[in-house]
């Protein structure tokens, strides 16, 4: 077992990292005088993952099963529920399920060793009875609901529906109540089986605790056995339009709510021996590019906040998740339209005029200290260095690799990425009186 | 990690936490106002519009960039309502400087431009930019009216002011939209004088620099800050009884698929004399976390809903349990959560539920020092109740509470408000109201 150390000198920060013979994936990050440590252990398998490849043979199952498992994964043999145990222990332990991704996350102040068995433990262990499916299907039918009076959650999927045909990450990671109904114990056990293995896992540890302790507690628990790793399929490659340009619809909400969306490069088809470092620049450039085109300091956005046309509930972002890229613009505001109108006419300014150099050093300096703030976060730097390891590359290399990008490949991104007819746009607006 | 408290300016506290741990340095500004009707939405306006711009940076996009050339230094407008105190002001947070490439600084710069942003902001003939005011209250409202789109919060929101209908705990931290159009940018001056000159001011800093410095730079930056006779006569008036003798019920119906019951209660007579370890306690039995009363019977044995828990506020004396549930399963889960505060009422609290509680809170005071702006709003909240315990301190009370010390905070307890929220298709009650995009006021 090779553990490597590696120091970031600017930020003060060693990160731990290593495989295990079983393929486990494990990063670790010790942070002296710190009361917490957090622990996140996640498989890369996500709601998108409907249909997949393993040792030949090709398999489909319904929307919501990696989000099921997520539920059903607390469950033990002896009766015991892991969530209770972990709280119980004075843990505060949770789970997720994204597109991608299923983590589970736990963070304590006393018997980190004793949480991270447990985590470990439980995650390994299926355990379902059509009894308990059943169960379940009450509350994530609840838990669905409660996603369809989200006006954010609605939205967003609207968005992705406009610009994905076929590809499964349009549909809500949950599931419908009609496809969770379709899940059995042996679905469950089924998917358990194929995307649970170390393989094609991570494990990343951030606290004040013994790194080389972490590998060996992995070790022990997980055993070596190395399993193969499961091809998801996607469906054919999409056109690099929208289906369609603009979707609206009416719910309960104070103002409108607006998302404009783009299908970009994921940073992986545009080298040809793409490798970890070229990815995460070419990432680290669009992030910048968006960042100087729409960001808070942007003349853009100010403008357009000074107007009344933006508000403070305004974001910009790049979702990149099973292969896929989706620039998402959006937030608040009594005029969506205009918002689209503007930001067209922002590119089109600078496709011809660049960057104002001070501007562009001055944005870069706030991401290099956009950095140090997110390195205080040690849910988001666990939960990125375990996503961006699918993806080939170290969330803390960005440190050394921001002063390397330049303000021409920043405008070459903004010209290459936006044309009015690869965008779509979602709106939710008031309901409107009968 | 030591904390210190001590008046720089008339008025003015410097509460002081020194540590080397963070990579940031946070550094909050809050100025104390009683919360009515009358006063609470230009208050929560002034921050958004010193934000907007200052006497060196005059407008929203110097200031943004003031920002990033200060290594993403962020201010951002705080407004809080503890209790029936308005808080009001701003919180910065900034690189620490040993962190930046060789030569940098931004500490200093930093906590000037956040004095500068309060006491010398961008005017016109003295008076506040109409124009940024008028763009400011227009969003701020639009803020209000958005309640709405995060149904369970609105639920609990709607419950309050249906429930303190009479006391001006239910104006909310924002006030209400339409005192907030119908503020004029005058009228906001002076009240923005009124409180710079007289309202208590807490300044909280946690980072790297030593005390006497921290103070020296802001007596410095504040020195020109006008400040007349301070006004200490703030506080909460707390009601121990429920308005009516039975519970009041009140159905809201809303274009929703889920419903959502927010069951309000007033703690009642033990806020005489508050413990709020027993009460921490409490509230973590009842309703708080995964092995609490209200989830494991009302979610997981029942499987009523997707979520149920209980928080408490121990300044006003209230507490709120709510849970997402099927329109018709109304009854079921009402009843529920008032039977399972019957249990604590009977004294069925097992020995690990006890020790559940007691290790979740310590766990979370443990994890609060990992955080500073945990550790912020902990220093403010305490500092408003007079009640000035350290983290530590505190641990050592939740060791201490005993089965009947939680016993007695359930039998103290009074339901007062039974709130719903459902959806439209319905034939239902008298005290059904229909709201569409404006809320009914009191």
């Amino acid at each position: 077992m090779l553990i490597t150390k590696k120091e970031y000198k600017s930020v003060g920060e060693y990160l731990y990292s290593g495989e295990l013979e079983n393929g486990l994936k494990i990063f670790v990050i010790p942070k002296q005088g710190y009361n917490s440590q957090y622990a996140v252990f996640g498989t890369h398998y996500g709601g998108a993952m409907r249909r997949f490849a393993i040792d030949g043979e090709t398999i489909d199952t319904p929307a919501g099963v990696a989000h099921f498992l997520e539920h059903k994964m607390f469950d033990m043999p002896d009766g015991s529920n892991a969530l209770t145990t972990l709280s119980e222990n004075g843990a505060d332990a949770n789970a997720f399920t994204s597109s991608d991704l299923t983590c589970y996350h736990f963070s304590c102040t006393e018997h980190f060793e004793e949480n991270l068995r447990i985590l470990l433990q439980f995650v390994s262990t299926p355990y379902y009875t059509p009894e308990t499916v059943q169960k379940e299907q009450g509350i994530i039918a609840q838990e669905i609901q409660m996603g369809d009076d989200s006006p954010g959650r609605q939205v967003y999927y609207d968005l992705l529906s406009l610009l994905y045909a076929h590809h499964p990450i349009k549909d809500a990671v949950v599931g419908t109540v009609e496809s969770i109904a379709e899940i059995t114990d042996q679905t469950l056990y089924h998917c358990h089986r194929v995307f649970y293995a170390p393989s094609n896992m991570v494990l990343c540890v951030e606290g004040d605790v013994n790194p080389e302790r972490v590998f060996e507690i992995a070790n022990e628990v997980l055993g070596s056995e190395r399993k193969s790793i499961p091809q998801a399929d996607f469906g054919e490659k999409e056109s690099d339009l929208p289906l369609a340009p603009y979707k609206e619809r009416q719910m309960p909400v104070g103002m409108p709510e607006f998302l404009i969306g783009e299908k970009i490069s994921n940073g992986a088809k545009d080298t040809e021996e793409p490798d970890g470092k070229s990815i995460l620049l070419q990432r680290l450039t669009a992030g910048l590019a968006l960042r100087l085109l729409a960001g808070a300091s942007s003349s853009f956005y100010t403008r357009l906040y000074a107007d009344g046309v933006l508000t403070r509930d305004f974001d910009v972002e790049i979702d990149y998740a099973v292969g896929t890229a989706t620039m998402i613009i959006g937030g608040q505001s009594p005029d969506p339209e205009k918002v689209l109108q503007e930001l067209l006419s922002e590119v089109d300014r600078i496709r011809e005029k660049g960057f104002n150099k001070a501007y562009f050093s001055r944005t870069r300096k706030a991401m290099i200290g956009g950095q140090l703030r997110g390195l205080e976060d040690f849910d988001g730097t666990c939960v990125s260095l375990l996503a961006d390891a699918f993806d080939g590359f170290c969330t803390l290399d960005v440190i050394e690799l921001l002063p390397q990008i330049s303000r021409q490949a920043c405008e070459q991104w903004i010209a290459d990425t936006f044309k009015p007819e690869k965008l779509a746009m979602a709106v939710i607006r008031p309901l409107t009186e009968e | 990690m030591k904390q210190t408290r001590t008046e720089i300016l008339p008025g003015v506290h410097l509460n002081h936490i020194q540590t080397d741990k963070f990579k940031i340095a946070v550094m909050s500004i809050s100025m104390l106002a009683q919360l009515d009707r009358e006063n609470a939405s230009m208050n929560a306006l002034i921050p958004f519009v010193l934000r907007r711009g200052t006497a060196h940076y005059g407008d929203i996009e110097k200031i943004s960039n003031r920002f990033d050339e200060l290594y993403c230094a962020n201010i951002d407008p705080i407004v809080r309502r503890v209790g029936e105190i308005q808080c009001i002001g701003l919180m910065a947070s900034y690189p620490e400087d040993k962190y930046l490439p060789e030569g940098e600084a931004v500490a200093q710069d930093t906590i000037d431009l956040l004095c500068e942003m309060l006491i010398n902001p961008a005017t016109r003939g003295g008076l506040l930019i109409k124009n940024y005011v008028e763009s400011e209250r227009k969003k701020l409202a639009d803020i209000i009216r958005s309640r709405i789109n995060e149904k369970g919060s609105y639920a609990i929101t709607r419950c309050i002011e249906e429930m303190c209908c009479f006391e001006d705990y239910s104006v909310g931290r924002f006030g209400s939209a339409e005192d907030c159009e119908a503020i004029r940018y005058k009228k906001l001056t002076q009240q923005y004088h009124t409180l710079l000159e007289t309202a208590p001011i807490e300044i909280f800093y946690c980072g790297s620099q030593p005390s006497k410095t921290i103070a020296h730079w802001l007596k410095d930056a504040l020195c020109t800050m006008p400040r007349g006779e301070i006004n200490y006569e703030i506080g909460t008036d707390v009601r121990m009884n429920s308005v009516e003798d039975e519970p009041r019920i009140y159905t809201e119906t809303l274009d929703v698929t889920q419903g959502r019951l927010v069951i309000g209660f007033r703690l009642g007579e033990c806020m005489e004399d508050p413990d709020k370890a027993a009460l921490s306690m409490f509230n973590t039995i009842y309703g708080a976390g995964v092995t609490s009363k209200l989830f494991v019977n009302v979610r997981e044995k029942l499987q009523l809903c997707y979520y149920a828990s209980s928080s408490a506020d121990s300044h006003k004396g209230l507490l709120f349990a709510t849970a997402g549930i099927d329109f018709d399963r109304f009854e079921e889960a009402k009843n529920e959560m008032l039977h399972q505060l019957d249990e604590i009422r009977n004294g069925n609290i097992t020995d690990e539920e006890m020790a559940y509680a007691r290790k979740g809170i310590c766990s979370d005071l443990a994890s609060m020092q990992d955080s500073q702006t945990a550790m912020e709003s902990y220093t403010i909240s305490n500092i408003l109740d007079g009640w000035v315990v350290t983290p530590e301190e505190y641990m050592e009370l939740v060791q201490d509470v005993t089965k009947e010390d939680v016993m007695a905070i359930a039998n103290s307890v009074v339901c007062d408000m039974i709130y719903f929220l459902r959806g439209e298709e319905t034939e239902d009650s008298e005290n059904t109201v229909c709201i569409k995009e404006e809320e009914p006021s009191c």
